[in-house]
């Protein structure tokens, strides 16, 4: 029976070349690579590392960037969660943040760079309207020395995703009930939410948070086009040797993935312990009883923070469409003096192939990875529960933990010994790896939450369990099922590392042409990528909510939600 | 141990077969061209080249439109932020023992990159001098076509471009632009923030660097020969006392540079530099056609001559279609081809080859081209600057990241 091997191969898919991978980084990190002739143990790597001029300075700075990150992107989303909860401005902030969230980070990145820069939008209206400068003032905003360009790329996604993390918090935190206690109490709505509601949610975010942090310390493409370049972060230090034809490079690169991992371990471990200490302060301040906290500032500067976060997104993304039709648009004009449909038509060639790589990639991950979390989740309901919740969320999450670039560069190694590099196969093996969690964490609560008298039902009626699966279930959760495949085509459709490292030659993808236009400054094209990234996620999104509507037409209260 | 990593691999693969590529027979020989012609037919080339420039890749379409037409050869762009990518695929690729089938088929290369292939052994040949194109080659009045940054290319590369550094800078606001690195350095004083050069990582930023060491050093000829350990620390003394003026007084102070040529390019179209370079003495022209950059930019040579080079493709020693590869490189070299890359509209790249080689009609093509308003003429441009051995970019270039890298 199938459904009874799913969460073996689910897990090892997972677990297997994160695992495989870390081992092919590791050898090498300490001097072990026969395919280069090199077996004897040796700590050089290290020595090399240490020597690398700046090192010191890559290390704080993506330490700066992974902490800030997600500090703020937290505080912002319990700011906004305390300040709307249970007003209309909730509905408001879920229905305007959750479009963002379809928007991959590098699209992000290039639209934020094309406001923020001195030559940005920001400057143009400044100059234009405001007697700001003539000329663009020499001023590092983008790929500024402390990566705060980067920073604010990565918060303007991370804020969306922690806030549905929260959504998806707040019903088991039974929130509303918790409130009108808290109020009849005499709380105020800040204090009330800060001291009842915060307490139950944060556990379940927790792990949600600590994947923000770990992606902040390790994110590649984002800082590729918004971090630092004197000298850059660690991991694009280590993207940088990796593809450098001196082979020897590769053990440092090796020792500085490994480095890269014991970073990211070790800030989730300084995260837990504050966290601990932050509790312990914490509940001394719940049981301190005060009934207000800032109540009018906070809420005003929810407002400020909430609308700068999606004008900021939304100027990006304007920005981007602007560029993709721009022909002449010079500085301080705040749109350009002239539009053509040339860069579309150039471009559109190239674009259709690569689209066509993207869809096809992401379509076969989304499937491959919906097929076996429906497999693990059926087994559940047939056998009930395997495994302890945490043990098996940890797991769920650790290609989320573990930095990308850690493994991949072990598992690239192995993909061209396996003669697989520049294959299919390959791209998908990785791939499935980063899509396969939010496939889960969103498949698992509908699907969980479905009365199990339906299935009752229907094997009393004398349906075999697959038939009672699919005749009744999936049909029922054919909403479900379809969102959490956009899901998991918008992770695939968004990767870029994965992508460059086991099959850029064979297999690019839109994501990877719009980090190497990136690098080469034509604002057109490369808006035009940015584009397509955004658009096709968003077409995902909005055929998964209306595909059921038109299945289901004519059968009541199946096809809404 | 690796047999262990080896094996859960492979179940992790969900026993997929794997696609295995066949040791095949002998390797083509140059000198028959017919047969390679034959044998070419129906192969995907995959060429890996530098993809930073918009023009540059349009080119590389129109190329794989031409051979699919003419020879049946399917030519894709497998687009690179830097060729090093491709080196080191390949040199992967020895490592792990794949003598044949290989991904890389053909790359534009030159300089350091190809030296360090030559020298380990990773390329395909001699086939260049082979190739029936070659014929109209200038080898006579363009040494740099047969030299490689000093080092011979003994066939192992096709010459398709010449280079020779310009500085562009726009015309409405700079009226004495600088003529020399010295000057350029009391211009920049003057003018911080207006000047730029990428960042020596990429070739355009590590070329400015050896024009202002060709033109300081006292002994031009040294840099010719190979870096060694002994006097390279007196040989750079001068460029890292000129640089150490320079640097803040760079664009963002050089705490920032630009990726590469377009980059820079963007830099001069959004009014945020005065004053730049290129390797392409059409790319300003070219650039003020597509309304990239203002109509009042102007080009020009520092008097002491600026350093000029070609770039070649070459064929790595393992690649899977090695026929189609060479015939591509060909018709690269083709009048019809060069033709096409000096179009000012479009890539706008000088030709390597020699017009007394030409036919009437193939002549009077290229003096019919138009130069654009922005790119000076042969005699302007004046015989370039020969480029120092490879070995002193690559260590010039890793001297700089010490000293002025880590900002």
């Amino acid at each position: 029976m199938l459904v009874r091997f799913a969460p073996a191969v689910t897990l090892a898919l997972l677990i297997g070349p994160v695992v495989a991978g870390l081992v092919g980084t590791l050898l090498p990190a300490f001097g072990v690579m026969p395919v280069l002739g090199r077996s004897e143990p040796s700590l050089e790597a290290w020595r090399e590392l240490a020597s690398t001029p700046g090192l010191l300075r890559s290390v704080l700075v993506s330490l700066f960037v992974g902490f800030l990150t997600t500090l703020l992107s937290l505080a912002i989303v319990v700011l906004l969660g305390a300040a709307s909860f249970g007003t209309r401005a909730f509905a408001l902030i879920r229905r305007a943040l959750s479009p963002v969230l379809a928007i991959p980070h590098v699209a992000i990145a290039v639209g934020l760079a094309f406001v923020v820069a001195p030559s940005g939008l920001l400057f143009r209206l400044w100059s234009t309207y405001l007697g700001g400068p003539a000329r663009p003032p020499d001023l590092l905003i983008v790929n500024d020395t402390w990566g705060l360009a980067l920073m604010a790329g990565l918060i303007l996604k991370e804020v969306p995703f922690l806030f549905l993390m929260l959504l998806a918090a707040l019903p088991q935190a039974d929130a509303d009930r918790a409130m009108v206690i808290a109020r009849s109490l005499g709380y105020g709505r800040i204090a009330g939410w800060l001291k009842i509601v915060l307490p139950r949610v944060y556990p379940q975010m927790r792990l949600p948070v600590l994947a923000v942090l770990a992606y902040g310390l390790s994110v590649v493409d984002v800082a590729l086009v918004l971090g630092p370049t004197t000298p850059p972060t660690l991991p694009v230090q280590i993207l940088n040797w990796i593809n450098d034809p001196d082979l020897a490079l590769r053990f440092r690169a090796s020792a500085a993935a490994v480095l890269q991992l014991l970073l990211v371990a070790g800030s989730i471990a300084l995260w837990l312990t504050v966290e601990r200490a932050v509790r312990h302060f914490g509940l001394a301040w719940i049981e301190g009883g005060h009934r207000t906290a800032c109540e009018v500032s906070s809420r005003v500067a929810a407002g400020v923070v909430g609308a700068l976060v999606l004008a900021i997104a939304a100027g990006s993304l304007l920005a981007i469409v602007l560029w993709s039709f721009a022909e002449a648009w010079r500085y301080p004009d705040t749109l350009p003096s002239s539009f053509t449909g040339a860069n579309w038509r150039g471009e559109m060639k190239r674009a259709t192939e690569l689209l066509a790589n993207s869809l096809l990639i992401a379509l076969a991950t989304g499937a491959i990875g919906l097929l076996l979390v429906i497999g693990c989740l059926e087994k559940e309901v047939r056998y009930g529960r395997y495994r302890s919740e945490s043990t098996g969320l940890w797991l769920l999450y650790m290609p989320l933990l573990v930095p990308q670039i850690a493994f991949l560069l072990g598992l690239q190694v192995l993909t061209i010994q396996l003669g697989i590099d520049e294959t299919f196969l390959a791209v998908l093996l990785t791939h499935v790896v980063f899509a396969l969690p939010y496939i889960f964490l969103s498949l698992s609560d509908p699907w969980r939450s479905m009365d199990g008298r339906y299935r009752q039902v229907a094997l009393t009626l004398g349906a075999s369990p697959t038939r009672a699966l699919l005749a009744v279930r999936l049909p029922m959760l054919l909403r479900a099922c379809l969102a959490a495949l956009a899901i998991g085509m918008a992770v695939s459709i968004g990767q870029f590392l994965p992508t460059q490292l086991v099959a850029a030659a064979r297999w690019p993808t839109i994501t990877t042409e719009a980090v190497t236009v990136s690098s080469g400054g034509n604002r057109r094209t490369l808006a035009i990528y940015a584009l397509l990234q955004t658009l096709v996620p968003f077409a995902g999104f909005a055929l998964a909510t209306t595909l059921p509507a038109v299945i289901y037409r004519h059968r009541k209260g199946m096809g809404s939600a | 141990m690796h047999v262990l990593i080896s094996r859960l691999f492979l179940v992790l693969a969900l026993g997929m077969v794997l696609a295995v590529t066949p040791a095949t027979a002998a390797d083509p020989n140059p000198k028959n061209w017919p047969a390679i012609l034959d044998a070419a037919k129906g192969q995907t080339v995959y060429w890996h080249a530098w993809a930073g420039e918009q023009r540059i890749n349009d080119y590389i379409a129109w190329v794989g439109t031409q051979v699919k037409e003419k020879y049946g050869i399917t030519l894709v762009h497998v687009k690179l932020s830097d060729t090093a990518e491709a080196v080191s695929k390949v040199v992967a690729e020895k490592a792990a023992g794949r003598s044949s089938g290989g991904t890389v088929d053909l790359i534009w290369i030159n300089g350091p990159n190809f030296a360090k292939m030559k020298e380990a052994g990773l390329l395909f040949g001699p086939w260049a001098e082979d190739a029936p194109n070659f014929k109209y080659v200038d080898v006579e009045s363009k040494p740099a076509v047969r030299s490689d940054f000093t080092v011979p290319t003994d066939g192992l590369e096709a010459p398709w471009n010449m280079a020779q550094i310009v500085f562009y800078y726009d015309s409405a606001r700079v009226k004495a632009p600088p003529k020399s690195a010295k000057a350029l350095l009391v211009w920049a004083k003057a003018n911080p923030g207006r000047f730029a050069f990428p960042d020596p990582s990429n070739f355009l930023g590590a070329t400015f660097l050896k024009q202002v060491l060709t033109e300081l050093t006292p002994d031009k000829a040294r840099l010719l020969k190979p870096a060694t350990e002994e006097d390279f620390d007196k040989v750079m003394a001068p460029l890292w006392v000129y640089l150490d003026e320079l640097t803040p007084k760079l664009w963002r102070a050089g705490k920032a540079y630009p990726k590469n040529s377009a980059d820079l390019r963007r830099l001069l179209g959004d009014s945020e530099i005065d004053l730049g370079l290129s390797f392409n003495p059409a790319e300003a022209s070219a650039a003020i056609a597509r309304k990239e950059i203002p109509d009042t930019v102007r080009t020009l040579v520092f008097d002491g001559g600026t350093i000029g080079n070609a770039s070649f493709i070459a064929i790595p020693f393992n690649a899977a279609h090695r026929e189609a590869a060479m015939v591509v490189a060909d018709f690269l070299m083709s009048p019809e081809a060069q033709l096409k890359k000096q179009d000012p509209e479009g890539y706008g790249g000088f030709t390597v080859l020699s017009m007394q080689k030409l036919t009437v009609e193939q002549r009077a093509a290229f003096a019919a081209q138009k130069r654009g308003p922005a790119t000076l003429s042969t005699e302007e441009l004046g015989p370039h600057l020969p480029e120092p051995h490879p070995s002193w970019m690559t260590r010039a270039t890793e001297a700089w990241k010490k000293r002025y890298g880590v900002q």
